[in-house]
């Protein structure tokens, strides 16, 4: 240490810090509730193989690429796969899981909007990964 | 001082060298090679997205094996050589040695990485540069998947063997009177590189046999029909790959270390906050791994374990940041060429640990992840950090290599258009994650906004072509008519140019 002082870098740092602890803190109470999955949710079972998305509902019900939904009820999806790995995405909702075999891994949501959106694979693949897509059609019940 | 224009030798008298200084003109010209071809890559996929819809590549499967190979290569082939070559040139003239500890034991770590190159090249496989389980065990095709696993077999054993060099050159080798606190930064970055390499590459080398043995037939490791996990492939991938983003990167800064008080025409800030923040970054490199699993189904606490440790790297990449501009103030400084690329690298590398820090927090992972944000993300440390910081360092090499000067002109025109072209391809590419294209794919729906920023970074990658062809030009045309330079300050800066303990190649004394 030559002869200036080093007190510019402490404060610096400190400030650093207290960023990094902020987001870190921030990030861990969100997490937290993302993460608890509601009890009422209704089971989708889904299911990822090379090139499309399989969809079973609670009531044995199976869709192919497409997904209904009704609005407003909360969902818990079981996301697993049968050759490779992929990964569950609805961009809109902030919606994204792998899908690993031998693995269940679960994520949940509740639709607040009709209409319909996107439904996409975001793990490559393979040969038609680009083209791993389908639609959540979010319906009004009433 | 290899000036092999001037006194120009046999090529067989440099490909035979185990001279430092041979070795590192070698590995120079090898990871050159692989940058043109592996931007030459990224210019095609570029090209392809610049439309929804097939361009110019024929099928899904020719994309992907491109861009696996642009990836690989880049990593493995330009950026890893490319420190080596530095590291060759510099490394035993800062620690006063004659040569690098172990000579033989060097050219064959060099001379490992021409066949593992065309082993990937010739192969071309498919499964990313990540190679994934059970992807690439049970899907990705033929031959070329395995010659990527024997290829990258020996890159892994190439670097482990040059890690073993540059650890012994440094502590065993200086010169007695050179106290290792004193060391220059650059040696330091080279050492704490190579200490992480040695810790890191076991692992991958293990989980690459295991995929090869998987896919023999004769192991089942990643095959959960018979108690297999495809996740631990991934652990055993990035516990290597995380630490080795640090082995990019730290060169690179390095690099930096040595750029900025020179054209400053000032010390550096403090040159223990440097070696502190390379340590502390060395060790903090092993306690991030698992944040790229987030949404593989990781529990709460091991996502929030993985998130501190994520974040504890970014206090120890803030004092270089710190360190550089505390440098810079106050100081006279020259903005020639390899200036300019350090002060655009600096830039690009605080943008991309903020970004950073936004893909460490657990929530917004989960928006940014698999999408084009996370492309964008990590080329702003491999291009705006790691290739600024060495395209600075060649030009601010250049003279000492072949004893004639670039052109300024056109290194300053090779900075404006890379720099654009970087802010214009990196950052829109992370507004593009955010409204949810996933990465690695070869075609798109026709989403206007998503079509709109397609063509705006293929516009801006082609800046950074045309700046790659203008530095082409510019070394090959300079080292062989460039003005001689004046070898002891070639930038006028004042002061002595490079260092007074110049290396001796044996073969330039005659």
């Amino acid at each position: 240490m030559s002869g200036h002082s080093h007190w510019p870098e402490w404060i610096y740092i400190g400030v650093v810090v207290a960023l990094l602890v902020w987001v870190g803190a921030e990030a861990w109470n969100l997490e937290r509730l993302v993460e608890h999955v509601p009890e009422d949710a209704k089971v989708i079972k889904v299911t990822g193989q090379q090139w499309f998305w399989t969809f079973e509902h609670e009531d044995g019900t199976k869709e192919v690429g497409e997904l209904h939904v009704k609005k407003g009820v909360p969902y818990k999806f079981e996301v697993t796969s049968t050759d490779v790995i992929h990964s569950f995405n609805i961009h809109d909702y902030v919606v994204l899981m792998d899908a690993v075999p031998g693995r269940i891994n679960i994520v949940w949501f509740v639709p607040f909007d009709e209409g319909e959106f996107p439904i996409q694979c975001r793990e490559y693949c393979g040969l038609i990964h680009y083209n791993m897509r389908g639609t959540l059609y979010v319906e009004d019940d009433a | 001082m290899v000036l092999e224009l001037q006194k120009p030798r046999p090529i067989w008298y440099i490909m035979f060298s185990t001279h430092h200084t041979d070795i590192g003109l070698l590995y120079m010209i090898l990871s050159l090679s692989a940058l043109f071809m592996g931007g030459a890559l990224a210019l095609a996929i570029r090209l392809e997205l610049f439309f929804p819809g097939a361009q110019i590549i024929a099928d899904s499967m020719t994309f992907n094996r491109m861009f696996t190979v642009h990836g690989t290569t880049l990593i493995f082939l330009f950026i890893l050589p490319f420190a080596s070559g530095i590291g060759n040139y510099l490394v035993p003239i800062m620690i006063r040695y004659k040569d690098m500890a172990y000579p033989k034991l060097n050219a064959i770590a060099f001379w490992m990485i021409p066949p593992a190159f065309a082993l990937v090249w010739l192969g071309f496989a498919d499964f990313t540069w990540n190679a994934y389980a059970p992807y690439s065990v049970i899907s990705a095709p033929g031959p070329a998947a395995d010659m990527w696993i024997f290829g990258l077999k020996i890159l892994g054993v190439s670097s482990i063997l040059g890690a073993i060099n540059f650890v012994v050159t440094i502590l065993k080798c200086k010169h007695p009177d050179l106290p290792l606190s004193k060391a220059p930064l650059l040696a330091w970055s080279f050492l704490t590189s190579s200490l992480i390499i040695l810790v890191a590459m076991p692992t991958f080398a293990a989980a690459l046999l295991m995929l090869l043995t998987d896919r023999l037939g004769v192991s089942r490791f990643f095959d959960p029909a018979v108690g297999g996990d495809p996740i631990a492939y991934q652990h055993l991938f990035w516990f290597t790959f995380h630490p080795e983003v640090y082995v990019l990167v730290i060169p690179a800064i390095g690099f930096l270390y040595e750029i900025i008080p020179r054209f400053s025409r000032k010390p550096i800030f403090s040159h223990s906050s440097g070696v502190f923040a390379f340590v502390l970054l060395a060790i903090v490199s092993f306690a991030s791994w698992a944040h790229h699993m987030y949404a593989t189904g990781m529990s709460f606490t091991e996502k929030t374990v993985f998130m501190i440790g994520t974040l504890a790297a970014v206090p120890a990449s803030a004092m270089h940041v710190f360190n550089f501009l505390a440098t810079m103030w106050g100081g006279r400084i020259k903005f020639a060429t390899p200036m300019m690329w350090a002060i655009g690298g600096i830039a690009l590398f605080f943008s991309a640990g903020a970004g950073g820090v936004v893909n460490s927090a657990m929530p917004l992972d989960f928006i940014s992840h698999d999408s084009y944000w996370v492309v964008g993300h990590f080329h702003l440390f491999v291009m705006g950090t790691i290739a600024f910081g060495s395209f600075g360092f060649l030009y601010y090499i250049f003279p000492y290599i072949t004893g004639r000067m670039y052109s300024e002109k056109w290194g300053i025109a090779h900075f404006v258009l890379s720099f654009v072209g970087a802010v214009m391809v990196f950052f829109t590419q992370h507004v593009l994650g955010l409204y949810g294209m996933p990465r690695r794919v070869f075609d798109y729906p026709p989403i206007p906004e998503w079509i709109a920023m397609n063509q705006f970074i293929t516009i801006g990658a082609m800046l950074l072509g045309i700046g790659a062809a203008i530095f082409l030009v510019n070394i090959i045309y300079s080292s062989a008519k460039g003005k001689p330079a004046n070898m002891d300050d070639p930038w006028g800066l004042g002061g002595k140019y490079y260092y007074p303990y110049e290396a001796k190649n044996p073969h330039h004394s005659h």
